[in-house]
């Protein structure tokens, strides 16, 4: 197991390197463009200077992990903020982004798992089908026509919601205001729409296995009710496979959605991203895909970890 | 008992052949036999969820290809900027309440008597100014489609009114002022004649009535944006809303008092100078273009019409879509057979190299291919290689664990003992088994590029916005900050994206039920 694990974590530092040379190459050959203020794109310039921009390619690349690993240096932005570090300026804009999506998981894995279970009860029943159905109509309708229907409904109809997410100032200077809170509303339900389908689909299915397995027989036999063998021996078995997924859905709070966060103006590290490529201040871009990088190796690897934790039958990578 | 005993000596003369001068052989199925992809489509065929989807997706695709044929007046890069974000209408249509072209909308007595006075206007062809409110409410040219009962409301001795009805967005524009070339203005005159439809109205006098000299829809006399009537002591009288309301015009006439319909702009002799003219737009519109409005879809945030657009747009992602797919399943079922039959060393090597690669996420390759390419080759075929360039790794290793499982089976040891060579092996033996789930991946890769496309256009990371070429996403987020005045502009795309994400998920479920055979014997 444990020698899994360190294969599996010294492949994703192998792969991360690989990607960050690909993006650093990709992203270094690109134009730079100077601001028109002639003092700003002065200090740009000898910044570059003694960056090293006008070394090779590799030197470049060499100097930029140097950077990383000795000082946590990840470039600087230019345009967003002007001379603040990248990662200082991807770090701030965390906080917007885990706040919304985990309001939005707090709220969508419990119900998504709760509907699955009791559709997974009615099985072919009338609430099953309309379950199933509702969910498969869910899963695919993509994030940003929720968006506008809840902007829609609960926006432009009825009022109760503003349009956009306050900005700090608006909002008291916290993230964790009840103003703040009721703007965020309206992302967080246009978030969990999605996720609670996701979730009740697979709850659903993992439930519906289990109940028709042959312990669940023998559980019964034994004399349980059937609320108790579901409860005791159906839904932890359930679980298993369950498990991960909300693992993996809690690491994806960091990633949050970029389309959710530009149409609710969200100034999270999605918005970020879409704002370094537009004003392109490539030092932040770059930062940014590293991040989204590092988040979806992890996410992979803690999956499949977490696979074989809860369940030891399951050894990966075993022959 | 006697015959019984005697079979030992049988003369030999008497036995004949059972069967003499027939073949046997085995008989024929009576009914055809039942073939993998013929079991397969049986399954899907009871699937209810997916037979429609297949069906809803057919209907896009025809509508995709069949919207631009029915509009043969007009092509997709056909343009009018002053009809730009206007709802649907439909000159037949409209007759049964749909597709009017109106919105709905509050007004007070101003704005409300700014609108009436459009068709009111319309129905004055020769400049009389006698035409009083009924007749103008009656006009076909009056933008108030339909008006609610006030209700009053007491500020000090003032009672004010405001009023709820729909107004047609098409007529809403009224007037405007054009400067045309004398032969042009023969030729309106001509057409005028012609079709019996009016396009030129008299200016409007630019006095101390007028209350915008470059709005041609202030036709009556006003002030402070109430019409007013001028008494015979010569002071202005307000004229409220009400029945039989007649305005003032403020028309400019010549000595005699007849309308004037032009008068001459900008330098040069008489010949080349610019007519200036106030012309009705509506008819001007169908004067210019040979047809009347006809946007079953509203018009775009530019003036495109809606319905080509959406089209364009349906056309474009299933094409990206279906490109994608070929190629990765051909690219993918090569590699991957390749891996997984030979397996061995480079099989290892060749899937860690692919790990790495699929460890980049999808959204920064594009946008790196976006930022490189776009100047250079396009942004469709930047898209389309984005697609590719890791979109197949899926593909390969789904085909790997097939050719995995089957090429220690007995079947192919059998096939080799009689001397087939891999690539038969690979080609007529294994391949044919696994394919129906690699085409069942492929179906499943067509939803996710749509959405792929979608959402990377619409956060512009993908520039499809030309005149030529559209993209669902595109069309939604020119809609996305102005989309509660124009609701229109992001219904249509925001269904058909969602038609198009649902039936493609449904119908790639009900190929993977089909396909997958440990359901075999589930169902009756």
């Amino acid at each position: 197991m444990t020698k899994y694990i360190i294969k599996r974590v010294l492949l994703m530092f192998l792969t991360m390197f690989v990607i960050t040379a690909i993006c650093f190459m990709l992203i270094r050959i690109l134009p730079r463009e100077l601001p028109t203020d002639k003092t700003q794109a002065a200090a740009i310039l000898d910044r570059f200077e003694a960056l090293g921009y006008n070394e090779p390619l590799l030197t470049q690349f060499g100097i930029y992990l140097r950077n990383i690993f000795t000082e946590g240096d990840f470039g600087t932005s230019w345009y967003i903020a002007f001379r603040v570090p990248a990662l200082k300026v991807l770090t701030d804009r965390l906080l917007p982004t885990v706040i919304v999506n985990t309001y939005s998981i707090i709220f969508a894995i419990p119900m998504g798992i709760l509907l699955g279970i009791y559709a997974a009860i009615k099985k072919n029943k009338w609430q099953d089908s309309l379950i199933s159905t509702t969910v498969i109509i869910f899963v695919s309708i993509p994030a940003y026509v929720y968006a506008f229907l809840v902007q829609y409904i609960f926006y432009f109809k009825l009022d109760w919601l503003p349009l956009q997410v306050y900005s700090l100032a608006d909002a008291g200077g916290s993230w964790m205001t009840w103003k703040m809170f009721h703007s965020m509303i309206a992302p967080i339900l246009a978030l969990s729409f999605g996720e609670i389908a996701y979730h009740c689909r697979y709850t659903r299915a993992e439930l519906t296995e289990t109940l028709t397995s042959d312990y669940m027989l023998l559980a019964r036999t034994k004399g349980l009710s059937k609320a108790q063998a579901t409860s005791r021996h159906a839904l932890k078995n359930a679980m298993v496979p369950i498990l991960p997924r909300i693992i993996s859905s809690i690491i994806g709070v960091l990633g949050g959605s970029m389309i959710i966060e530009q149409i609710f103006s969200i100034p999270g590290v999605g918005q970020l991203y879409i704002k370094s490529i537009n004003l392109l201040d490539y030092d932040v871009f770059m930062t940014d895909c590293l991040f989204y990088t590092a988040l979806s190796l992890l996410s992979g690897i803690l999956l499949d970890i977490s696979y074989s934790f809860i369940d030891p039958r399951i050894r990966m990578g075993e022959k | 008992m006697e015959m019984n005993n005697n079979y030992m000596n049988i003369p030999k003369e008497k036995f004949e052949f059972v069967n003499h001068g027939e073949r046997i052989a085995d008989k024929k199925f009576e009914d055809k036999p039942i073939g993998y992809f013929k079991d397969a489509w049986l399954r899907f065929r009871k699937n209810k969820g997916s037979v429609v989807a297949a069906i809803v997706i057919c209907c896009v695709i025809l509508f995709s290809f069949f919207y631009p044929l029915f509009n043969s007046q007009y092509d997709a890069t056909f343009l009018d900027p002053y009809y730009a974000k206007k709802a649907p209408r439909h000159t037949v249509l409209r007759k049964f309440g749909i597709a009017d072209g109106g919105v709905e909308r509050s007004f007070a007595e101003k704005g409300l008597i700014k609108a009436v006075a459009i068709g009111m206007a319309a129905e004055d062809v020769n400049g009389t100014g006698k035409i009083t409110l009924e007749e103008g409410l009656a006009s076909e040219y009056q933008p108030i489609l339909r008006l609610d009962t006030p209700t009053e409301k007491k500020a000090g001795k003032k009672i004010t009114y405001s009023w709820t009805g729909r107004i047609d967005t098409y007529l809403e524009l009224g007037f405007l002022y054009r400067s045309i070339e004398k032969d042009e203005y023969q030729r309106i005159l001509d057409w005028e004649k012609e079709t019996g439809l009016k396009v030129l109205y008299p200016l409007v006098e630019n006095n101390n009535y007028n209350m915008d000299p470059a709005d041609a829809n202030f036709w009556y006399k006003a002030k402070k944006n109430q019409p007013v009537y001028i008494n015979e002591k010569g002071k202005a009288v307000e004229i409220p809303y009400g029945e039989g309301m007649v305005l003032e015009d403020n028309y400019k006439r010549d000595a005699e008092g007849n309308p004037l319909y032009y008068e001459l702009t900008g330098g040069g002799t008489l010949e080349t100078a610019q007519y200036k003219v106030r012309v009705l737009y509506y008819n001007y519109y169908n004067y210019k273009n040979g047809f009347e409005v006809n946007y079953l879809f509203g018009t775009d945030t530019q003036g495109y019409d809606l319905g080509l657009r959406l089209a364009g747009g349906i056309r474009l992602s299933l094409l990206v879509a279906v490109f994608v797919s070929v190629i990765n399943f051909i690219i993918g079922a090569a590699v991957g057979a390749a891996m997984g039959f030979y397996g061995g060393a480079i099989d290892i090597l060749v899937s860690r190299i692919l790990e790495i690669a699929s460890g980049i996420p999808f959204i920064i390759l594009a946008t790196l291919f976006q930022i490189h390419f776009a100047n250079k080759v396009g942004a469709i075929p930047s898209l389309l290689f984005a697609f590719v360039v890791t979109g197949w790794i899926g593909t390969a290793g789904l085909v790997r664990t097939q050719f995995y499982r089957f090429k220690n089976q007995e079947y192919i040891m059998a096939a080799r003992t009689l001397g087939a060579r891999d690539s038969r092996l690979i080609w007529k033996h294994i391949f044919p088994n696994s394919l129906g789930t690699i085409i069942t991946a492929c179906a499943l890769v067509i939803p996710s590029v749509i959405f792929s496309e979608s959402m990377l256009s619409f956060l512009g990371i993908v520039k499809l916005g030309s005149a030529s070429t559209t993209s669902l996403g595109t069309l939604l987020s020119d809609a996305s900050a102005i989309w509660t005045n124009y609701p229109h502009l992001m219904i249509f795309p925001a269904i058909v994206i969602s038609l198009l994400m649902i039936s493609f998920n449904l119908f790639g479920n009900g190929l993977r039920d089909a396909f997958n055979p440990s359901l075999r014997g589930v169902e009756e």
